[in-house]
């Protein structure tokens, strides 16, 4: 194999890796903004969307440079808005509707509690670029970890009512918390790359803040006979469809227009 | 809009007049009324209703912007728009704090607010069926909003004055990016042109109707100006924005849906000014007395949020009584 093949597969698999984390901040900012107006309290209209622009926020910094790595003249919205859901590679769990305040803010620390320890990785890593990225996002994402934390701890210690609402989104997002941790072979190679690092540390750290935060909050850890997957390969659940047709909307119904 | 805070505002006191007379000398004197100064009851009356307004309005107002979070065209224009309804909800918090200042809780408040006792301001009972509406409520809504709150900043009570500060330069970044916003619209191809003057069309009259009922029709402007609440009458500032915005709509190439709009050099002692159309006053008091095209979802909308969060709130409340409790 020529030198230069070896170097477009090691840039195709950087690429790919860095939609699919690219796709997970975009996917989850976007059900954030969902709430925006509508919480259960003033403070918490100015919380969500701040987390929403962090996770926003990161999702332009990588697809912009993913644009930069495939260099075909696609631009960072391209990549959010003009591809169809199977080429969406968020994780399923992302995806998942609001449901409720528990659902949400569970949703959140699931996703902070797994990006930090990866963050940490790729700030010791051996991209420069996302070196730079991952160095802003540690921040940002420690703190939605403490802000959806501590929300656990209230709702899962509060009232009868919201420690069963509580227990009930754990008993139904857990399941999809495995597919955060599966490695194909694009992140493979980012590993070996010393792009990312292994993924057992990662999820050794995911699984103490998950513990240790449902001690506190007298959440039990459900057992999870059969793991909920496919974002990665594309394959996302039914109302994936409907989020697209309303990020999309203005794309689709405009093509070509600059906004 | 704030103005229209002061529709209904009692202003009947039972003080003494040698009480009143000190009071008018410290507004006179341009000093700050603090929380702590003893102030007329009609005076704390009105603020309280018209800071609660203004606060409710900022609410209220997250709901007609916050409809096109999710569709934004763009991922510039979405964390844009994110970051401005994000401050309006901010400027909901100052205010409702200000108001606190003055005997009132924010609890009471929203009650008021979704049971239609308290209003808010008229304009965020249109509805937004463009992304274009997005620009017209940053440039014009805003940009109206500006016009009544800059001379807030020296409202004669304290903390409204200093919340007002902060509020307008947040305001006036919002109205620059919604002129550009509509300026990017007429830059571009034909179906957006006619979406940005379709949005112009429906969002300039009710604009001005932001600045409330004309100084003929407003019974409580004169109090008010006297305690320095309000600097300038609902017309003055009427005024002050038509002339400032028609240049506006000129410079990027749209039309004010007004035909009787003229330029008139003898107004404004000789500087000139706009004359312009009547204002459709019936619908004003149409959608002011709640029966606008939207009226009825945004209280909808904000008694769901309320309603629903809750369980929240109790178990936010449960969880702290349990913890001051062990640490007793």
């Amino acid at each position: 194999m020529a030198v230069t093949e070896l170097k477009d597969t090691a840039t195709d698999a950087l690429t790919n890796t860095i939609i699919q984390i690219a796709d997970d901040h975009l996917i989850l900012g976007h059900r954030l903004s969902e709430w925006c107006g509508h919480a259960p309290m003033l403070e918490e209209d100015l919380s969500m969307p701040n987390m929403a622009l962090d996770l926003i926020g990161q999702s332009r910094a990588l697809y912009s440079y993913a644009a930069t790595l495939e260099n075909t003249g696609r631009t960072e919205d391209d990549f959010a808005y003009l591809r169809t859901d199977r080429e969406y590679t968020n994780c399923l769990l992302v995806e998942r509707p609001n449901t409720d305040f528990a659902h949400t803010m569970l949703k959140q620390f699931y996703f902070a509690a797994f990006m930090h320890p990866l963050w940490q990785g790729i700030a010791k890593g051996s991209n420069e670029t996302l070196r730079g990225i991952a160095a802003k996002a540690e921040k940002e994402i420690g703190y939605h970890i403490r802000h959806a934390g501590e929300w656990i701890v209230r709702l899962g210690d509060g009232t009868e009512e919201s420690a069963m609402r509580m227990q009930a989104a754990v008993e139904e997002l857990h399941p999809y918390t495995g597919e955060l941790f599966t490695v194909d072979e694009s992140r493979q190679q980012c590993i070996e790359a010393n792009v990312l690092t292994n993924i057992d540390p990662v999820k050794t750290v995911w699984d103490s803040t998950v513990h240790n935060l449902f001690e506190q909050a007298k959440l039990i850890i459900p057992e999870v006979p059969y793991p909920q997957t496919g974002g990665r390969q594309g394959q996302h659940t039914e109302g994936f469809g409907f989020l697209l047709a309303e990020l999309q909307y203005m794309q689709r119904a405009y093509p070509g227009a600059s906004w | 809009m704030y103005s229209q805070g002061l529709i209904g505002a009692e202003t009947e006191t039972e003080e003494t007049a040698e009480f009143l007379d000190a009071f008018q000398s410290r507004i006179d004197a341009e000093e700050k009324i603090e929380p702590n100064d003893p102030m007329p009851h009609a005076y704390r009356k009105t603020l309280i209703r018209m800071i609660g307004q203004h606060a409710h309005s900022e609410i209220v107002g997250m709901l007609p912007e916050g409809n096109w979070i999710t569709r934004a065209p763009s991922l510039r224009r979405k964390v844009a728009l994110l970051a401005k309804v994000q401050d309006e909800g901010g400027h909901g918090l100052y205010l409702y704090s200000a108001a606190e200042t003055l005997g009132v809780s924010r609890e009471q408040m929203t009650e008021e607010l979704l049971s239609g006792t308290a209003k808010y301001s008229s304009i965020f009972n249109y509805p937004t069926p463009t992304w274009a509406d997005i620009g017209a409520i940053g440039w014009l809504v805003d940009g109206a909003a500006i016009m009544n709150q800059v001379p807030l900043c020296r409202c004669s009570y304290g903390p409204y004055a200093r919340a007002m500060i902060r509020v307008c330069k947040e305001e006036s970044f919002h109205q620059r990016q919604g002129y550009e916003l509509m300026k990017s619209l007429t830059e571009g191809n034909e179906d957006q042109k006619a979406m940005a003057q379709d949005a112009l069309n429906r969002w300039w009259w009710p604009s001005l109707m932001m600045f409330g009922p004309s100084d003929t029709a407003s019974q409580h402007s004169d109090q008010s100006m006297k305690w320095k609440i309000k600097r300038f009458t609902n017309d003055e500032l009427r005024q002050k924005f038509v002339d400032a915005t028609v240049p506006q709509a000129a410079l990027i190439g749209l039309t004010m849906p007004d035909p009787d709009l003229t330029w008139n050099q003898g107004k404004n002692n000789g500087d000139g000014g706009y004359d312009f159309g009547e204002i459709d006053w019936d619908e004003f008091w149409r959608v002011v007395k709640g029966h606008g095209m939207m009226n009825k979802d945004r209280i909808k909308a904000r008694k769901k949020a309320w309603d629903e969060g809750k369980w929240v709130r109790d178990a936010a409340l449960a969880y702290a009584a349990k913890q001051n409790s062990k640490a007793a």
